[in-house]
Formats: structure tokens, C-alpha cells, sequence
């Protein structure tokens, strides 16, 4: 199956998200189901103390509020912002419990310096290495996207970035930035080995180092082997690295099907026996090839 | 749009040193109902500039808060009631919000605030 194209690749965000796209995000269970997947394990890698306070989080690239359902589910009061009008009227109508906020990252979040408990963002800042309009410089925007989000949060509060970057380079200017900031943190990678399942989640931390200096969250479906997984995504992977010769079964079906000695020098006897002109029958006769023809 | 994301938001563009907090003008509020959770309430109050929670409370028509507020007040169950009320089921659901230091106006439509700046606002 060929992947579907990268719609940063297509068109900028405020037009690729029109109401068609948006409207993919309420019909689709299977967005829905990957969205919810995606949301459910940032905040399980942001880490918020279990003490059942709810928090005021902050969610980038929120679209039709998918990912904000999550964190009201778990209790959270939570401000969305998108560039997308489309996709905030969807979020409008699913009647989300959050604000959203219709703005552009790359311009820098418009927030007090240090209200915010935490921020969560799926599928988004990889936008921001597009160069859209003329005015767009991808390194100032993610500066700009960078520096505002370390304002905007608390000391010690963490940000949870799922991105999908490009290709290496990408993901350095992504990840450099967010060091240039003041951030402490990392790259935590679900399932490396996958092709479909990998997912890369920039985790951040907000603060003087002594906050920080915890270790990164242990990515999933690292290390053992991927097995156990029940993503389709793996298997794809193993088959990969399996060679030719371990896959004798196929053969030994064919061979089964193969009509044998009798039944070709029975076909002769009864074309002999029309009249036609017939190769003797001899040793050779329907004999088996060698197995390495 | 609710109050507490009111006082957090503030005017993003080039060249403004304080750009919070953004005035307000009102066109419809909405109201609605929310469960209170004084946990939230009390984790929140350090965060609120109060003045201007009280300015834009009074601009949405709620004039029961009062204009100066301590942590202390936080066990007056009458004093949560009416922090809960103005924070989160006040509604700005159409108007304006301006930036005090330029009067550059960013429509609120749906409640939602359109914060998109132009490219020499950046």
C-alpha cells in the first residue's frame, strides 16, 4: 500500500485543514481511534502528579479538539490553539470542554509568562520547517514558537510534542530549537523498529537543570522484541528480514499439485491411440527435475 | 471564550512590552454550567492577576467579585462560588479583545478569539 503523501508537503495548514479534511476528524474512527492513541500516551508522558488537581494545560495544534477530549477526560482545563477555522468549527460542534484560540504558533504564543501547567501537541510542529508564505523563516518561527512556550510555562512544567519529522535534518532543527530555548529534555521513541507504529515525541522540560535532570521516559516497544505488539505495523517489519530460503512450504505445495509418471504416460497412450505421432516412452519419461532447477 | 483564558492571554505583537491585559468588548455572553472543584480553584489563584480578572468579570456584567483578593479568602466557600463562577462558566461568545498598547483589535467569534497577526506584526 503506498503511504499517503505528508500533508505538509501539500498546502499550508490554514488550507489544508479545510472542511473536507475536518470533517475526517469527526467521520473517520480510525483518525479518531490513532488521535486518541496519540493524546492518551502524551499525557502519560507529561507526568502531571497523581494527586487528582485538575491543571490548566495548553494544547498546539488542537483541531478539532480530538486530543483535548483526552485531557478532559482525565479532568484538565485546557486552552486549544489551531490556525485552522475549519477545523475549530468542528471542534465547536463536538462541543469541546476547552477554550480555543484561532492563531499561529511560528507568530509565538500570546501568554503570561509562567500560568501554564503543561503542554501537550499532536501531529503539529513539524509545520513549522515549512516556509509557506514569503515572510516565513522555518528556524525564527520555531524560535519564536520555542522561546514563548518556555515563557508560558511553569518552572518544572513539561511539554509533550508528538511530531512527524521530515527526515534527520528536520528533527535536529526541531529538537536544537527547543535546546536553544532553555529546554532540558529529549527525543522518546515508540516502537523504532516499526515503520507504521514508530512514533516520535519531543518530551520537554521547563526549568533550572535540578528540575530536569530526571531520566527521559522509557519509549515503548524498545529493546524486546516487537512480537508481543499486536500493531500490524510490526509484523510488515519482521517479514522484511526474513530470507528466501526459510520459505520451503511454499514449494512443497506446488510440488503436490504436479501430475506424476502414470498420469503422463496414460495422456500418451490415449493420444497414440488418436493416431498422433508420440515420443517413445523411456526412462525420462515424466521424471522428476532436480531441485535446483 | 472563558475568563481564565482571558487572563492568560496577552497581545503577541512586535515591539509591545505589555500587552496584557487585553480590554474587552462585549457583543453576547453566554453562560455555562460547570462542577466546581475548589482543588483547581486554589492551584489556580496564584496564577490569576486579580485586576484584571475583576476588570474583565465586571465587562462580561458579574460585579459580585471583589476587587482585591488574597489567598486567604480561599476558604470562604462564598468566595470560591463566585471565582468559579467568573472563571470558568462566563463565556465571551462574541466581541473584541484589544491590545492596550497599540488598540489593535482581535475579533472573538463563536468564542473564539481570532489572535492571528499580520505579517508586520511578527
Amino acid at each position: 500500500m503506498k503511504m499517503a503523501a505528508r500533508p505538509e508537503l501539500q498546502a499550508p495548514p490554514e488550507i489544508f485543514y479545510d472542511e473536507a479534511e475536518a470533517r475526517k476528524y469527526t467521520s473517520s474512527s480510525r483518525i479518531i481511534e490513532i488521535q486518541a492513541n496519540l493524546s492518551e500516551r502524551a499525557l502519560e508522558l507529561l507526568a502531571l502528579s497523581d494527586d487528582g488537581v485538575p491543571r490548566l494545560l495548553l494544547d498546539i495544534g488542537c483541531g478539532s479538539g480530538l486530543s483535548g477530549e483526552t485531557l478532559s477526560g482525565n479532568g484538565h482545563h485546557w486552552i486549544g490553539l489551531d490556525i485552522s477555522q475549519a477545523m475549530l468549527n468542528v471542534a465547536l460542534e463536538r462541543e469541546i470542554e476547552g477554550d480555543l484560540l484561532l492563531g499561529d504558533m511560528g507568530q509565538g504564543l500570546g501568554l503570561r509568562p509562567g500560568v501554564i501547567d503543561g503542554a501537550i501537541s499532536i501531529s503539529a510542529v513539524q509545520w513549522l520547517c515549512n516556509a509557506d508564505k514569503s515572510s516565513h523563516e522555518p528556524r525564527l518561527r520555531l524560535k519564536a514558537f520555542f522561546g514563548s512556550l518556555y515563557r508560558c510555562l511553569a518552572r518544572g512544567a513539561k511539554a509533550v510534542l508528538q511530531v512527524y519529522p521530515e527526515n534527520l535534518s528536520q528533527r535536529q532543527l526541531i529538537v536544537s530549537s527547543a535546546m536553544r530555548a532553555g529546554f532540558a529534555g529529549g527525543m522518546v521513541v515508540d516502537f523504532p523498529h516499526s515503520s507504521k507504529s514508530r512514533k516520535e515525541y519531543l518530551v520537554l522540560t521547563c526549568g533550572p537543570p535540578s528540575l530536569s535532570a530526571a531520566a527521559l521516559p522509557k519509549a515503548k516497544g524498545e529493546g524486546e522484541s516487537c512480537s508481543d505488539d499486536d500493531s500490524s505495523g510490526d509484523e510488515e517489519a519482521q517479514v522484511v528480514s526474513v530470507s528466501d530460503r526459510h520459505r520451503p512450504k511454499k514449494r512443497q505445495k506446488l510440488n503436490k499439485k504436479v501430475k506424476g509418471r502414470e498420469w503422463v504416460l496414460r495422456k500418451k497412450e490415449q493420444m497414440r491411440r488418436k493416431g498422433n505421432i508420440i515420443p517413445p516412452d523411456t526412462k525420462y519419461t515424466g521424471r522428476k527435475r532436480k531441485a535446483r532447477f | 471564550m472563558r475568563l481564565l483564558t482571558h487572563n492568560m492571554l496577552s497581545s503577541n505583537i512586535k515591539g509591545v512590552s505589555s500587552g496584557f491585559p487585553l480590554r474587552i468588548e462585549v457583543e453576547k455572553v453566554v453562560e455555562k454550567q460547570v462542577e466546581m472543584n475548589a482543588d483547581f480553584l486554589r492551584n489556580m489563584f496564584p496564577k490569576i492577576e486579580w485586576k484584571a480578572f475583576a476588570y474583565a468579570a465586571k465587562a462580561l456584567g458579574y460585579s459580585d467579585l471583589p476587587e482585591e483578593a488574597d489567598s486567604s479568602q480561599l476558604n470562604s466557600q462564598d468566595f470560591l462560588q463566585k471565582f468559579h463562577h467568573a472563571l470558568l462558566e462566563l463565556h465571551l461568545e462574541e466581541g473584541v479583545l484589544i491590545c492596550p498598547e497599540t488598540g489593535r483589535r482581535f475579533p472573538v467569534n463563536r468564542g473564539i478569539p481570532n489572535m492571528l497577526l499580520h505579517e508586520d506584526e511578527v
